[in-house]
């Protein structure tokens, strides 16, 4: 159950700094922290480093970063890189 | 791995913890790739190779000191060009090859981080090759440079790396250990998000990468063998030789090692090498040849010779050679331990043999290929076909080139089509998993996806079928020398022989054979074929039951084909169109069978069965095959109009088992079904009053008619497990065939509409569909029920009254079998059943307890059917023909 999330929409042109936002969320956030990907269509290594750095920020803040509208291309990737168990998914 | 870990520094291991994590995240970003994203990093990266392959290929030579900058750079410029050509247009990504008729679709799926190891000989051009082949492929790689070629290789990375991110690539997707040890490369090779080692290198390192667990493609050493042979164009094998052999000074491992020599070409041979810059050693020299450049403790040669030109090697050994000697040749008597320069020497030095024959020089060769060389390169040069596929046969060789030169010729592309590579498979004898020239499709995983396809389905009946009375009136059209009369003694007695005489065409000489009336013996059906010899015949006219009918069909096969080995023919065996065992087609006598029904229930006048008797393990054996099929069938009903009402009932509940069971097989077809259909209908409403009015000619034709027509649904969809029942417990007990059909019918029905324990596999049908279609039996027959569970009930009860009209005993118990005397027989009666082919087109699978079961509930007699929960509507494409 998500209660006052934040929900953030993620550029695909502008990942990395979408997901730089994100972190700075995670200081003031309430509860989930809910990040729109329904525009990504692809991501690269730099964005990647920038999930692994948002995902050990949550953990460490125990807040939980839901990933919306992950096409299964990008899913995949962070499956392969194993990150797809540090986030919630939301279709 | 703990005792690699314990070796290396805590800073060691970050370091190589961050290539496999950057290589890591660049595989996976890379896998979001298209096919034309990668196209279009892939071309800068061959330019960008080709406009530094001189560069390279000096800082090679600075490095390693081996070989020569301008083999070098062709190198280099084959690596990148001649790879370019070869897989621009290769597809690498998504779907890769599509087999429509097949309905199977290859897809690629990238393997993700290689750790790849590259050799001092070939330093450059093998990191250009690996970074392309792994582009196209969507890989990440590490590489580990040999430590005495780790600069120019680090240029080589950077190079393709820059180009290659420039154009799309992610970042990271090559990374080069700038130092390495054999530590480092134990780690990687163990690490747990490496997916794939390759190791281009020596024997240590190759077994190293097969040694860690990982998969690897391992190309190791060789030890090329050649074949100049007597009819091969001297002028051209000897400058290709030497081409090779000093191509980047023989650094190439696929470049010749011992050359074996035809006696009659051999001296004019050595004379056009030494008129072409090769010096060729006396004894003496040869010797301290193999002394200096072979270590004598290993039988590896000597490092500070690979790659070096000729002279340097004179000179190192002391020889005295011309200055632009470009070979030195010497000759050996022999190969192995003895002759130290009978193994591979990545130098300017090569051994020559003469050969007395033809088999002496493919001895050698072979002496060779297995001195280090297993599955790496053979070389033959000849114009005689027979002996280059001779040779092809004797090495094991990945790669056995012809009238090319070995090192060039290996590497593909250039004076041949094989693929171009700088990675030679050595195969098992190499100790490699693949003898392929390593490319594009060895850095993928390809996945099959593979769409259900139906099973070719066929329907096949004898070409000429004559059916109602008098129909044996026909026989007059078949012209025949000499005919045989397969009969037994009723037909003899009744007077259907003369019947049947009397039609066949008076220029005919009819010969009668009689057998006993019972399912025919080997020494039966061998007296038969006697005496279709003795009269060489031409036509044969089977009248009888089902028994003489299948003892006709097994002597026209031996006699057409005496080769014919019943016990092997009746082999078992799941799928008519996969079975191991084929029937013989080569034939010294044709005759034309003829089959003249005078029962109703066998069908065999148009099946392709036979049964045999095999007195000596009591057991009945089926042979299967069309070729066993009738070439005639004649269904004249005055051959059953005196048939008795005992075997009228068998029979005619014999003809519904084959129906029934047709109707549900796994193999049932629209074709099958419209006979199964029919013949149902016809034996319901007919063989009751054929059995209590035998006299009734209409009941009677309808009969004689429903059991062909179920036997043409049988012939093609086959029985069922109702089948594989009777016959086991019917050889057991001595129960005639449709009596035994009989006692399990009602059984078999409940059992088929239940839910399988295990489905039989059947790509044909969607879904389970037998009580289904028992259900639509039902609804044809006017059964009435509004649900496929009353349906089935229905069918069962109809069938039941069926049996209890025609007074066919109800239970196996009525048949005076003791409970003990059928308990002592159950494993046997279960084991013969479950061997039965009969099942293996049931719908339902049987468990070898539930055809115990089975043949309790038998001996219980009546029992009311559990059947499948259906909620699904019954529809046409389920029972087509309804």
């Amino acid at each position: 159950m998500t209660v006052n999330a934040e929900w953030l929409e993620i550029d695909g042109e502008r990942v990395v700094q979408g997901l730089q936002a994100a972190r700075e969320t995670l200081d003031t956030a309430q509860g989930d922290v809910v990040l729109n990907f329904s525009s990504v269509r692809r991501i690269d290594p730099n964005a990647l480093r920038a999930m692994e750095k948002l995902a050990g920020l949550a953990d460490g803040k125990a807040v939980k970063v839901v990933l919306r509208g992950v096409n299964v291309d990008i899913y995949k990737v962070l499956k392969l890189v194993k990150l797809t168990s540090r986030f919630s998914f939301l279709a | 791995m703990a005792e690699i870990v314990a070796s290396l520094s805590e800073e060691r291991i970050a370091y190589l913890e961050g290539l496999v994590s950057q290589a890591g995240t660049a595989a996976a970003v890379f896998t979001q790739y298209t096919q034309e994203d990668v196209d279009r990093i892939v071309k800068p990266m061959v330019l960008a190779g080709l406009e530094q392959a001189q560069y390279l290929a000096r800082l090679a030579i600075e490095e390693t000191h081996l070989g020569v900058v301008e083999d070098k750079a062709l190198k280099n410029m084959v690596a990148t060009e001649f790879v370019y050509n070869y897989v621009k247009d290769k597809r690498t990504v998504g779907t890769i090859r599509e087999f429509p008729e097949r309905g199977v679709v290859e897809v690629a799926e990238p393997i993700g981080v290689i750790f790849s190891l590259t050799p001092i000989t070939n330093p450059t051009s093998t990191v250009l090759f690996k970074c392309i082949m792994a582009i196209k492929t969507r890989n990440a790689v590490i590489f580990s440079p040999h430590p005495s070629a780790g600069h120019c290789c680090y240029e080589a990375v950077r190079i393709m790396h820059e180009a290659a991110v420039k154009h799309g690539a992610p970042e990271g997707v090559f990374t080069c250990l700038e130092s390495q040890t054999l530590q480092d490369n134990a780690y990687l090779m163990r690490h747990k998000d490496v997916g794939l080692i390759d190791a281009t290198g020596g024997p240590g390192m190759v077994k190293a990468a097969y040694s860690s667990g990982k998969p690897a493609l391992g190309v190791g050493p060789g030890n090329t063998p050649v074949y100049l042979e007597k009819t091969a164009d001297l002028n051209m094998a000897v400058v290709d030789i030497i081409t090779s052999k000093t191509f980047d000074n023989g650094t190439i491992c696929a470049s010749e090692q011992t050359v074996v020599i035809d006696d009659e070409i051999y001296d004019s041979v050595l004379q056009k090498f030494s008129d072409l810059g090769a010096h060729i050693c006396n004894e003496k020299e040869t010797e301290l040849l193999g002394r200096t450049v072979i270590d004598p403790n290993t039988g590896f040669m000597q490092p500070m010779a690979v790659g070096q030109k000729a002279t340097d090697i004179a000179r190192m050994v002391g020889l005295k050679v011309k200055p632009k000697t470009k070979l030195l040749i010497a000759p050996i008597q022999g190969v192995g331990p003895g002759y130290p320069l009978s193994v591979e020497k990545l130098f300017p030095v090569l051994a020559v043999y003469r050969a007395k024959s033809v088999n002496e020089a493919l001895t050698v060769c072979v002496d060779v290929n297995h001195a280090g060389g297993i599955g790496h390169t053979a070389v033959i040069f000849s114009r005689n076909d027979e002996i280059i596929q001779k040779f092809g046969e004797l090495m094991n060789a990945g790669r056995i080139i012809v009238n090319s030169p070995g090192s060039i010729g290996a590497l593909g592309g250039v004076y041949n089509d094989m693929v171009p590579t700088f990675s030679f498979g050595c195969g098992t004898g190499g100790g490699n998993s693949t003898t392929d020239n390593v490319n594009v499709y060895n850095y993928l995983n390809i996945k099959r996806v593979a769409r259900r396809t139906q099973a070719h389905m066929w329907f096949r009946v004898p070409n000429q079928i004559y059916f109602n009375m008098n129909a044996v009136e026909n026989l007059r059209q078949f012209t025949s020398r000499s005919t045989v009369i397969i009969t037994n003694p009723a037909m003899e007695q009744i007077g259907h022989v003369d019947t049947v005489r009397r039609h066949i065409p008076a220029e005919t000489l009819v010969h009668v054979s009689v057998i006993p009336d019972a399912e025919p013996e080997v020494k039966v059906v061998m007296q038969g074929v006697e005496a279709l010899n003795f009269y060489k015949a031409d036509q044969i006219i089977a009248l009888g039951g089902g028994s003489v009918i299948d003892a006709a069909k097994i002597m026209k096969l031996k006699y057409e084909s005496p080769q014919a080995d019943l016990e092997e023919l009746a082999a078992p065996f799941l799928d008519l169109r996969k079975r191991v065992v084929q029937y013989p087609t080569e034939k010294v006598a044709q005759a034309r069978l003829i089959a003249i029904s005078t029962t109703s229930g066998t069908g065999s006048e148009v099946t392709p069965f036979a049964v045999l008797l095999d007195k000596e393990h009591g057991r009945k054996v089926t042979l299967a095959d069309y070729s066993l099929s009738p070439d005639v069938a004649i269904v004249d009903p005055q051959f059953v109009m005196s048939m008795p009402r005992g075997l009228t009932a068998d029979t005619g509940v014999d003809c519904l088992t084959h129906a029934l069971e047709a109707g549900v097989s796994i193999f049932a077809s629209p074709y099958t079904d419209s006979n199964a259909m029919q013949a149902i209908r016809m034996v319901f409403k007919f063989l009751p009053i054929a059995y209590e009015h035998p006299g009734d000619e209409e009941a009677r034709t309808m009969m004689h008619n429903a059991a062909c027509i179920a036997a043409i649904a049988f012939s093609n969809a086959s029985v069922g497990v109702n089948h594989a029942l009777a016959h086991a417990f019917g050889a057991r007990f001595g129960v005639a065939h449709g009596r035994a059909n009989a006692l399990m019918l009602p059984h078999v029905i409940a059992f088929n509409a239940g839910v399988p324990t295990k489905f039989m596999p059947s790509p044909n049908q969607r879904g389970y569909i037998a009580h289904k279609k028992y259900a639509m039996v039902a609804d044809l027959l006017g059964l009435g029920g509004q649900t496929i569970e009353e349906k089935v009930k229905n069918l069962v009860a109809a069938t039941e009254q069926l049996l209890d009209r025609l007074a066919i005993p109800r239970s196996i118990a009525e048949l005076g079998i003791s409970k003990e005397e059928f308990e002592q027989a159950m494993p046997e009666l279960v084991k013969i059943a479950f061997d039965d082919p009969s099942w293996r087109s049931n719908p339902r699978m049987p468990l070898l307890s539930e055809l115990a079961e089975l043949f309790w509930s038998a001996y219980r007699g009546r029992s009311l059917p559990t059947v499948a929960k259906a909620s699904q509507p019954q529809t046409a494409e389920e029972w087509s023909c309804v």
